[in-house]
């Protein structure tokens, strides 16, 4: 089993001060890309990905179950045979004004089902409190985990976790964000600068 | 803070248009735990034995297993009961999939359904957001398309919608509740349709929450692993295409004919590649690492799944081969027909053709195939035409509208519930016990710890003994290892045997524990998923109910007594404790009751089968004791079985 790398920057990068990861110029840019590979023909539908996922993101950790809260949901029916296991993957604003059917081995499949976006034309990957976005984040933690909670729990095998390294073209990786600064675009994303601006200002008055 | 469970039941009464959250006590979940103890004792608080099963008195009630929705591998059965119109006794009925998860997600432990619509309707849930709404559009339609509509029309894929089709509508005996790959197949459809209720569509976003969350996870990732290692738990008869044991065993038609040498090689070849020249996929249940459905897609029919022993009942009641049932199963599926009394009631029926009991006119336009037949009875039962609307009432209950010598065909029922076509040689005591007794009615809900049959090598018992961890007490090692022949051991160990097989059952079914990991696997192999010993570290974690195993059985003990006071309550009587009497070929009258008498004392029931006062009373159920007293069933005074039939003998 592949371990998930370290908390020290991987060959070629070093830490700035505020504790970013920076890749240093001149070296060759490599980065590890985390893929789970999804077999659909092996799911059951039993949702012990979602269960696994939720458990895991709730805090404390395991403390409960509630599969709206899942960064992963199974797309499931039975009587059409479809069983896809899709992973939240990045917030958009906008509804796509073109969709795509997939037709493969003779089933007919939907315009989302193979879609990992929190968007507005689904209730998938949305926070059931906040309504804001939810997205995998492959289960980092501290220590790190062998493999992502939804592959642990998928005794069946249609999840598969896998790491590869690719040449990153960029010049320099963006510093990561810290996290209040993830809660504050999120914010900005879903209520727009103005809003966020004056509910802070009001908050913080005096 | 309530753990595992959410502390609230929804109350819906369709003939005011109310709706209710109510909170409920968390004593009675120490007590009782969930599942069908909960909804036993709604049922005894609630419905008077005075009301008819089909009045809007009735409850009908989902309940939820204590750990369902929780991250409990394998636990994610509801119970399904109410009192059954089939023979005014607790029906009791059990859905997996995912309905259940979902229920405890949108906030409830339970949903209680009271009263009747004034025309067809459907409920929508969504957390605390719940409506009647109406479903005059949805009258005749399959169980597929309601699901499948009422998810449009609530623009919610992901809401699970229990649905019953025009079979329960038209209140059939034997329709049931579906939903998704599950199914609520016995007793409780036709109150569904009598209460105006097409289906429950529920979704659910909230937390369920774990008493201690880092040893319940520990723990559970381990039972997950023993699970999907142990190949004596899940549904064999999804992998093993060796299915022998049913077709040359089991009897055919009407419960009739046993081949004991139908199966062979070629035959197992043929129908391998008929499975999986169309199967699909498999399927599985919320959280489980089993997945014991196939789902099949046969030309001209829409998808289906099936488990179990419902791949064989329609083509073993028409004489036919595995395609039969492949061709028909989906369709008697989408009208909402169960698939293990439906075969038998359609065999029944033309026995009594080919008798002359029945007539070709009461077949008007019946073709001559049997295969058609099936189709042609199968549409006349659901939609209650002609001798349909007959046939509706189940073998019993047709039997006794057709009279002219039919009740003579009734012979495969137990208080009119229809049982597994099994008929066999010699008696098996604890078989007697459990058919004669069990109030979950279908066998395959009674048996399943101590194993069917001895091992008579002593090396492969004795290693059958170092693995046996499931086993509650020492006593039945020592019964095991003494065990040669089926039929012989003492009676004391009958007793104990078919307590311990009923006391897993219960336990499961309150706790919400599938069968296939649990009750019923012990009985193949001795290592089943859980057991006495597992279960109560499982509910403190998980819970936060703190559990011992004695604890634990102190609770089947309430469950089961409290069961047989409703029962006794609504009129069951010692009398109609009897396996089909053609069970056995060989039987013996005097021993079989001497037998029931000795179980009834061992249960702390009277010589009647009821629970005496003293019992009620050790089980915190002494307010049962005194409704029984009042209502004349109960004198107050009784002592248990065996010293009554002492003193009855002693008398004569």
């Amino acid at each position: 089993m592949k371990s998930l790398p370290s908390r020290t920057p991987g060959p070629g990068k070093r830490r700035n001060k505020e504790g970013g990861v920076v890749v240093d110029k001149n070296t060759k840019k490599t980065k590890i890309v985390k893929d789970i590979k999804v077999e659909t023909k092996k799911c059951v539908g039993c949702r012990a990905c979602e269960i696994a996922c939720s458990a895991f993101h709730a805090v404390p950790r395991y403390s409960s179950v509630n599969t709206t809260r899942s960064r992963i949901m199974v797309v499931m029916d039975e009587v059409r045979d479809i069983f896809v296991p899709i992973r939240a993957g990045d917030y958009t604003p906008a509804e796509c004004n073109g969709r795509n059917k997939y037709v493969i081995d003779g089933i007919e499949y939907d315009e989302c089902t193979f879609c990992p976006a929190s968007c507005p034309s689904r209730d998938a990957f949305k926070e059931p409190d906040s309504g804001l976005p939810l997205k995998c984040d492959m289960c980092e933690s501290d220590p790190p985990l062998e493999q992502p909670m939804c592959v642990d729990a998928c005794t069946f095998g249609a999840l598969t976790y896998e790491e590869r390294e690719v040449e990153v073209f960029e010049e320099e990786e963006q510093e990561k964000l810290e996290d209040l600064e993830i809660v504050f675009e999120s914010l900005i994303k879903k209520y727009g600068k103005k809003k966020v601006r004056s509910t802070f200002s009001r908050l913080t008055k005096g | 803070m309530r753990y595992a469970e959410t502390g609230f039941q929804l109350e819906v009464d369709l003939s005011k248009g109310s709706i209710e959250k109510v909170e409920t006590d968390p004593r009675d979940t120490a007590l009782f735990l969930g599942g069908n103890g909960m909804n036993a004792k709604l049922l005894y608080d609630r419905v008077p034995p005075e009301t008819d099963p089909w009045s809007p008195d009735n409850l009908l009630i989902f309940g939820n297993g204590l750990l369902n929705g929780t991250y409990v591998p394998g636990a994610n059965r509801v119970s399904v009961d109410t009192i059954a119109p089939l023979n005014g006794l607790m029906g009791h009925s059990l859905m997996g999939g995912f309905f259940g998860a979902e229920m405890k997600m949108a906030g409830y432990d339970r949903i209680v359904i009271r009263g009747e619509a004034p025309d067809l309707v459907y409920l929508a849930i969504h957390d605390d957001k719940v409506e009647v709404r109406d479903a005059k559009h949805l009258r005749g339609k399959g169980m597929y398309d309601t699901q499948r509509m009422i998810q449009e029309e609530l623009n919610d894929k992901r809401a699970w919608v229990a649905a019953i089709g025009p079979a329960g509508e038209n209140r059939v005996i034997m329709s049931s509740i579906d939903c998704g790959n599950s199914s609520a197949a016995r007793t409780v459809g036709p109150v569904m349709g009598a209460k105006n209720l097409k289906a429950i569509a529920i979704r659910g976003t909230k937390d369920v929450y774990i008493a201690n969350p880092a040893k319940a996870w520990e723990m559970c990732s381990r039972l997950r692993k023993r699970l999907d290692e142990n190949p004596n738990v899940g549904d064999w008869m999804a992998v093993d295409e060796d299915d022998s044991f049913h077709h040359n065993n089991f009897s055919w038609g009407n419960a009739r004919v046993r081949r004991k040498t139908f199966w062979s090689a070629t035959l197992e070849e043929r129908w391998r590649n008929l499975k999986y020249d169309h199967m699909s996929r498999q399927t599985g249940c919320w959280n489980c690492p089993k997945a014991c459905h196939n789902v099949i897609h046969w030309p001209g029919r829409k998808r289906f799944s099936y488990k179990c022993y419902g791949k064989d009942t329609y083509h073993m009641a028409s004489f036919q081969e595995l395609d039969f049932t492949y061709e028909i199963l989906g369709i008697s599926q989408n009208l909402g027909l169960d698939s293990y009394s439906t075969p038998q009631v359609i065999a029944f029926g033309l026995e009594l053709l080919h008798a002359g009991i029945l007539t070709e006119k009461d077949f008007p336009g019946m073709p001559k195939d049997v295969r058609a037949r099936f189709y042609y009875l199968l549409d006349k039962i659901a939609h209650r035409e002609g001798i349909g609307d007959i046939l509706a009432h189940g073998i019993s209950g047709a039997a006794a509208i057709i009279g002219n010598g039919a009740e003579q065909f009734d012979h495969n029922t137990v208080k009119k519930f229809e049982q597994l076509p099994i008929k066999l040689g010699k008696l098996n005591p604890a078989y007697f016990l459990m058919i004669a007794t069990g109030e979950d009615m279908a066998i395959t809900q009674i048996e399943g710890s101590f194993p069917q049959d001895p091992i008579t090598d002593p090396e492969m018992k004795e290693e059958f003994i170092a693995k046996w961890t499931a086993v509650p007490d020492e006593k039945f090692v020592e019964w095991f290892r003494q065990w040669e022949k089926r039929d012989q051991l003492p009676d004391d160990a009958m007793c104990a045997i078919t307590d311990w097989n009923e006391c897993m059952h219960y336990l499961d079914d309150s706790l919400g524990f599938c069968g296939f990991v649990s009750s019923f696997r012990g009985q193949f192999g001795g290592t089943t998923g859980y057991d006495i010993w597992i279960m109560p570290e499982v509910i403190t974690h998980v819970a936060g109910i703190e559990f011992d195993k004695d604890r634990l059985w102190e609770c089947f003990e309430r469950n089961r007594t409290l069961v047989r006071a409703l029962n006794n309550r609504a009129g069951l009587k010692r009398s109609m404790e009897r396996p089909p009497e053609d069970h056995w070929a060989v039987r013996n009258e005097e021993y079989e009751q001497e037998l029931l008498t000795k179980y009834y004392d061992f249960k702390g029931w009277t010589f009647d089968g009821i629970p005496t006062k003293e019992t009620l009373e050790k089980l915190s159920l002494g307010y049962v004791a005194e409704d029984l007293i009042k209502r004349g069933v109960l004198t107050g005074n009784e002592v248990t079985a065996l010293k009554d039939a002492r003193a009855r003998k002693e008398k004569e």
